[in-house]
């Protein structure tokens, strides 16, 4: 699941190319972008990319926390909150107003999103794990295909996941 | 003919040591890595980064300012030493803003490099996010106090090696930070030059020499053929002027 992520961690799984293949002989996947379920089920996994940076973000991590025996914090933005997270020393109010009403070339009388669809913006961003409790984090900004694929393959077999070097990345 | 070498053990290992060497020195010289952020072979010891922590019988000391004795049977290795450097290390992230992805640093930054080899996958505690301002002010050189880990290399490099004294430590306890010695508090209104050992002595990404980011392929950086300790203590932190 992505929360405020970019996706790149999804395609940095989706990197591990024709191993897709074996691994969905032994996987069924649940809610995912790479899936039509609108809700999670029960899981044994749960891959989480993305920082919490709005209140759905925040919804959506606790049922993934509430469903996953095991819920993992994948990339830099779940695990420390990331490039999003240089947000956290500007005041989101003024971001919002730069944004959507202060920038060159909007339309007159442009205002800040009010929707109620709309979820509201967190006062900063944040890691996942301060909010609910995360099992295992796969570092990198991407994680690479390699690191993935070494990851849930120990994680399948029972193996405490072990990186090492060449793997274990922050950048 | 020549007494032979005094001795003291690191895990098992006999390291030959000189009168007044301390256990860090020795170790380094004898090719034995022991994770360090402030300590630097040019440099009286600093400290203050805890990650030398060695154990000696049932007490713990800093291997950067623990002389070595004959004898001595010092362990490095050992899962409670290892969690307690994850731990220190762990500190150190969520004290800073260490966003890696786009730290020019990356790659090359011993702070990163520590914690890849300890095996730190994530934080565990709560981010700090501390806010203070880049200084930009210097025409060659980038200070961004929210990656400093307070190892004060820079500070010694400065009135030791380039009598300076651009830098020092202010402050207390979490408000401790680096602070510039110039009446503005302002990197530009210092005589710090780019080529200065105290522009380039800094192990993590809060010194940086402008205009030059990115200048290294990811592959060919400091840290990604081999972790650091398979790495010469000369050949690592010392960015090339």
């Amino acid at each position: 699941m992505s929360l405020a992520g970019c996706f790149g961690c999804h395609m940095s799984f989706l990197d591990i190319d024709e191993r897709l293949f074996a691994l969905i002989e032994r996987v069924e996947f649940d809610r995912s972008p790479l899936t039509d379920l609108k809700a999670v089920g029960r899981c044994d996994i749960g891959l989480v990319e993305g920082g919490l940076c709005n209140a759905e973000n925040v919804q959506v991590l606790r049922e993934f926390r509430a469903h996953c025996k095991t819920l993992v914090a994948v990339g830099a933005c779940a695990i420390n909150g990331g490039l999003p997270a240089q947000r956290n020393h500007l005041r989101i109010d003024e971001l919002l107003r730069a944004v959507y009403q202060q920038r060159d070339g909007l339309a007159a009388g442009a205002q800040v999103p009010d929707d109620p669809e709309l979820p509201l913006p967190l006062n900063r961003v944040h890691p996942i794990h301060e909010v609910v409790h995360i099992d295992y984090s796969l570092p990198g900004c991407p994680p690479s295909a390699d690191a993935f694929w070494q990851f849930l393959t120990d994680l399948m077999a029972g193996r405490t996941p072990q990186l090492g070097h060449g793997l274990m990345h922050y950048d | 003919m020549t007494p032979a070498a005094p001795l003291f053990l690191l895990d098992g290992h006999p390291v030959p040591f000189k009168p007044g060497e301390t256990l860090i020195e020795a170790a380094t010289r004898a090719g034995r890595h022991i994770p360090h952020l402030c300590w630097h072979p040019g440099f009286a010891p600093h400290g203050s980064c805890r990650l030398c922590m060695v154990a000696i019988g049932e007490r713990q000391l800093a291997a950067c300012s623990t002389a070595a004795e004959a004898g001595l049977e010092v362990r490095l290795h050992g899962e409670a030493l290892a969690a307690q450097r994850r731990t220190l290390l762990q500190l150190l992230f969520v004290e800073g803003n260490h966003f890696c992805p786009s730290c020019e640093r990356s790659g090359a930054c011993k702070l990163q490099a520590e914690a890849c080899e300890a095996g730190v996958e994530g934080p565990h505690f709560e981010q700090l996010y501390p806010d203070r301002p880049v200084d930009a002010s210097h025409p060659d050189v980038l200070l961004d106090l929210n990656r400093c880990i307070l190892c004060g290399l820079c500070v010694r490099a400065s009135a030791q090696h380039d009598g300076k004294a651009v830098f020092a430590l202010g402050g207390r306890g979490l408000g401790t930070q680096l602070v510039v010695g110039s009446a503005s508090g302002r990197l530009g209104d210092t005589d710090l030059a780019a080529s200065d050992l105290a522009a380039r002595i800094c192990p993590v990404g809060a010194i940086l020499p402008k205009r030059r980011g990115f200048a290294v392929p990811i592959g060919q950086r400091r840290y990604d053929a081999a972790p650091i300790s398979a790495l010469p203590e000369t050949d690592d932190g010392m960015p090339p002027p």
